[in-house]
């Protein structure tokens, strides 16, 4: 009992040091090594406690390795035969006992958090009910209880538990915040799945699709928003004001006529593809253009914008989206004038 | 001529080992490929329905026609001579296990020339493989492609579970047979109870997408879940049908350079036969993230654990196996080195994987990859190359070079950690597994740039070995009959490479590592348990060969039957079933001459024997 304490002790510098190098590793808003939330620190505590046991194994494995074959190697001047050894009753018993403490001490905390992360708060009153569903290859995010629908930016409170309920309209799909909580795949109705995660810190996360889904799988991406309480109140607000139109007349008649058979903003339109409500304030255009007045990590709004209209398949191939040039007739001025109105349509 | 009738087990494990080498070259490129296309961020060197077509046909390919044939190859070539047989138990069905693979095979390849390959990754999951979403006939090469070569795995695994326990040796029982005997055993085992399962799902994909059924079609009633669940009851066990063997290589390779018998024989036995068990029990861990729930999610983590226990044992009988003995660094004992470090960071990383919660972040990203290469490659394609470089001179009588041989060792080894070992951390910070391409900024950049150049060094490693067995061919061929002078097994009693009949007289067995008993007790060779006598050999035959074509033709048949041709006399003959009715009267008229002609082969005389 004392020894295994011993052993204990030794393990707490090294899990802590560990920590903190891999703590050093990826972007604070993407790694897995960087918990930002509840449910990514419980996977991450884990994964320190097993990448632990994992290299105390390895160090084991090695020594004896590189010991045997140093010191056994065959020299010029062996002739004798080695004594044939059929085995060690103890050593055996020793190397299949030890390995199954060690799993032992691993599984314990796995069960624990397999049932902490089954509880989904999907009965809670507190916690923002969210449909998540995948579509290729887009997400689209319904606030149930506010009656607020839209796609790519999930707009979260922060420190509030968030309740999902995925599906997918077409192929499965995986969601996945790296640095909030580990993935969930997205079924097709009849196998719903449920989590939950939290975001305490306010801030832009990213996120992935982690199940192949098509061509444009690797472009899946999304964004959540975590913002104060205050903030989403007012986004949840402004997302249900009326539908604001192009103040050009021409280009409305063209939005109405071309985006919004498959797009909508606000009360207007059909919600089949992406909703546009407000796209101006999103963190990007497509998933994957990301928007960036500073240039360091994208374009402006306005020009991913017109990237993404004026050429969709070459942006995310094997999307759904016509081509509003060839497909929806559009001409370039249109399209420009469309992607004028979008990047203006903001929601402050 | 010869080569297509031959159902000699030497000459079909060389069949398998130039078509498993010609699949895991097509399959090579493949990875180099990929690997191009990610070296940067938002690269266009492929467009992503070809990388997708590129990543499925890796995969594929990899498992299913380059890795279990070069396996088949070193079983069929040793298995026969290490029991002291004279071939194994059914040489027709051997030489039709052959023809059946290599026919699915160049099948599944044709997809690239015959308008798309499979897209929807190895595992092919519903819907994206459904008709819906995967409209060429990528998929349908696919499951008939594995169909057919799958036919030809299960007759194989059959035929060795025969050979194995009918045709030992006198005094050879079970706990005296070699390790490399013993995983081909358990591997066949295996291989009999997982390989219907991927039958049965293969036929019911098959249904869905070419005669429009609802096994996995949500709108018609089907699940896509349960394709999940019967590619994975056969989808882990095929992971130990592929590592099993690779365990039983460096059992044998280890000892035998380190002039020591195996460390813990009966422990390594019961570890193997532990590990094929509890392989049957953990499919659901690589479904953690599907949502089944806490307590299949609880059980699932658990019993995956457990498998580091019998692994380990076999870990530290390797270690203490040489411990006290005299290591020799010949090029296939440093494969057998190298594989020990290399698949223990496999296996540990699987041990990760198995808890659940963390599952939940490395599940379908770069931890997946590297951890699953470090099996494969890292365990699995040492352990291969330990054998090849091993057995090679029995196989061809021809010792293949040491200095070469000691290149591809260290170009392979070293690349292959550049390529996989960074990619643990790829995977952490967020990189998941089978994207086209990444946006740049992500800290993805440098990490990959490493991963490919390894890769290319892997590459280089490959080369390093063709010209090997290049040069090693225009040698004469004059091995010894136990070259590495250290053989402890019967296929070292009798010369390099073996005559037709293998053993002039059945050797009688007094132990285990029967040869290096008889060594050490002074003996020259084995004590004979039979006079000289006539032995009886079975008759080359095309029937295998016809019976193969027939299947290829009726799998191509049924593939097109509900396309339209250009030309109406096409269309004709593929919509009515024509095309698939004359492929099934090959393979059928082929098994009717099988039953009607009596065949007693033939018999090669006392006096023929001491003549040679």
């Amino acid at each position: 009992m004392m020894k295994t304490w011993q052993a204990g002790k030794r393990l707490l510098p090294m899990t802590a040091t560990l920590g903190l190098i891999l703590a050093g590793c990826g972007r604070e808003d993407l790694s897995v090594l960087r918990p930002q939330g509840p449910a990514a620190e419980s996977s991450f505590d884990l994964m320190k406690l097993a990448i632990t046991i994992m290299i105390v194994v390895l160090l084991i494995v090695f020594s004896i390795a590189a010991y045997v074959l140093i010191r056994f190697r065959r020299k010029p001047e062996q002739r004798e035969i080695p004594e044939q050894v059929e085995g060690n009753f103890k050593l055996e018993v020793l190397w299949t006992v030890i390995p199954l403490i060690l799993v032992v001490v691993l599984a314990v905390p796995t069960v624990k958090a397999v049932f902490a992360a089954g509880n989904d708060h999907s009965d809670d009153k507190n916690a923002i009910k969210v449909k998540v569903t995948g579509h290729q290859y887009w997400w689209e995010f319904e606030y149930t209880d506010y009656g607020v629908k839209t796609a790519q930016d999930l707009v979260i409170p922060a420190g509030k538990d968030i309740a999902f309920e995925l599906s997918t309209a077409d192929v499965l799909h995986s969601f996945w915040v790296p640095s909030l909580a580990g993935k969930m795949d997205t079924n097709p109705d009849g196998t719903i799945n449920r989590f939950s995660f939290s975001a305490p810190n306010e801030g832009v996360y990213r996120g992935k699709c982690a199940e192949l889904c098509g061509p444009s799988h690797g472009f899946m991406e999304f964004k959540v928003k975590s913002v104060s309480d205050a903030e989403f109140e007012q986004w949840l607000a402004s997302m249900k004001s009326p539908a604001v139109l192009p103040e050009d007349p021409e280009i409305a008649a063209k939005f109405k006529s071309a985006c919004l058979q498959c797009h909508a903003v606000g009360d207007q339109g059909i919600a089949m593809g992406p909703d546009l409500t407000g796209i101006g304030s999103r963190e990007s255009v497509a998933g994957i253009l990301l928007n960036d007045d500073t240039g360091v990590d994208g374009a402006p709004i306005l020009d991913n914008l017109k990237t993404w209209l004026h050429d969709p398949q070459g942006v995310k191939p094997g999307n759904k989206m016509p081509d509003p040039k060839k497909d929806l007739g559009l001409t370039d001025e249109e399209i420009d004038g469309i992607a004028e109105y979008l990047a203006g349509y903001t929601l402050d | 001529m010869d080569w297509i009738t031959t159902v000699d087990h030497k000459k079909i494990a060389i069949l398998y080992l130039w078509a498993g080498g010609l699949f895991f070259g097509i399959g090579g490129l493949e990875a180099i490929l990929i690997r191009i296309q990610l070296i940067k961020p938002m690269n266009t060197f492929l467009d992503a329905q070809t990388f997708n077509e590129l990543i499925t046909m890796h995969g594929t390919t990899m498992i299913f026609l380059g890795v279990m044939p070069v396996i088949f190859a070193l079983m069929n070539a040793v298995i026969p001579l290490q029991i002291g047989a004279r071939d194994v138990a059914f040489p027709f069905l051997n030489a039709l296990g052959f023809w059946t693979f290599l026919f699915g095979g160049i099948l599944l390849n044709l997809s690239w020339i015959m308008g798309g390959a499979p897209d929807a990754g190895w595992t092919s999951y519903t819907p994206l493989s459904t008709t819906t979403y995967s409209a060429t006939h990528g998929v349908d090469f696919y499951t008939i492609g594995l169909q057919i070569a799958g036919l030809g795995t299960l007759i194989g695994g059959i035929n060795f579970l025969a050979t194995i326990i009918t045709m030992r040796a006198p005094g050879m029982s079970y706990m005296r047979m070699p390790m490399f005997a013993w995983t081909t055993f358990i591997t066949s085992a295996i291989i009999l109870f997982a390989f219907p399962a991927i039958t049965v799902g293969l036929v019911l994909l098959t249904f869905d997408r070419i005669l429009g059924a609802n096994f996995f079609e949500v709108g018609g009633g089907g699940n896509p879940v349960l394709w999940q669940h019967i590619f994975w009851i056969f989808g882990h066990p095929e992971v130990y049908i592929l590592i099993l063997p690779a365990f039983g290589i460096i059992s044998e390779v280890i000892p035998t350079f380190a002039r020591k018998r195996l460390f813990g024989y009966s422990s390594m036995v019961f570890a193997t036969i532990l590990i094929a068990f509890l392989g049957f029990m953990v499919w659901a861990h690589h479904m953690f993230t599907t949502g089944l729930g806490p307590v299949a999610n609880a059980l699932f983590s658990v019993s995956t654990m457990l498998i580091a226990v019998p692994t380990g044992i076999k870990i530290f009988n390797w270690l203490f196996t040489m411990w006290g003995g005299q290591v020799r660094f010949t090029t296939p004992n440093l494969f057998a080195v190298g594989f020990i470090p290399t698949f223990t960071m496999g296996g540990v990383t699987g041990v990760m994987l198995a808890s659940a919660p963390a599952d939940f972040q490395f599940h379908d990203t770069y931890f997946v990859v590297a951890h699953f290469h470090y099996v494969i490659v890292g365990g699995l394609v040492l352990g291969l190359f330990a054998g090849l470089h091993y057995w090679w001179p029995k196989m061809f009588g021809r010792m293949l070079d040491e200095g070469l041989g000691k290149w591809t060792f260290w170009t392979f080894i070293i690349g292959f950690h550049m390529t996989f070992f960074v990619q643990h951390f790829l995977g952490l910070m967020g990189m998941q597994r089978r994207v086209f391409t990444y946006l740049p900024n992500q800290q993805f950049d440098l990490l990959n740039l490493i991963s490919t150049i390894g890769a290319g060094l892997m590459g280089v490693g490959m080369l390093f070995f063709l010209a090997n067995i290049f040069l090693t061919s225009r040698k004469p061929a004059d091995a010894a009959d136990d070259p590495w002078e250290d053989g402890r097994t019967l296929e070292w009693t009798i010369p390099s490479p073996p005559p037709e009949y293998n053993f002039k007289q059945t050797p009688l067995v007094r132990g285990i590592d029967a040869f290096w008993k008889e060594k050490t007790a002074g003996h020259k060779g084995m004590t004979p348990s039979e006079p000289v006598g006539s032995i009886h050999m079975p008759s080359a035959t095309i029937l295998p060969f016809l019976m193969s074509v027939g299947i290829f033709i009726a799998g191509l048949g049924f593939m097109f039957s509900r396309d339209t041709f250009s030309s109406e006399a096409l269309s004709f003959l593929f919509n009515n079933y024509i095309v698939t009715g004359l492929g099934l009267l090959i393979t059928f008229g082929s098994m009717l001459m099988r039953s009607l002609y009596d065949d007693h082969g033939w018999h090669i005389e006392p006096e023929e024997l001491e003549g040679r």
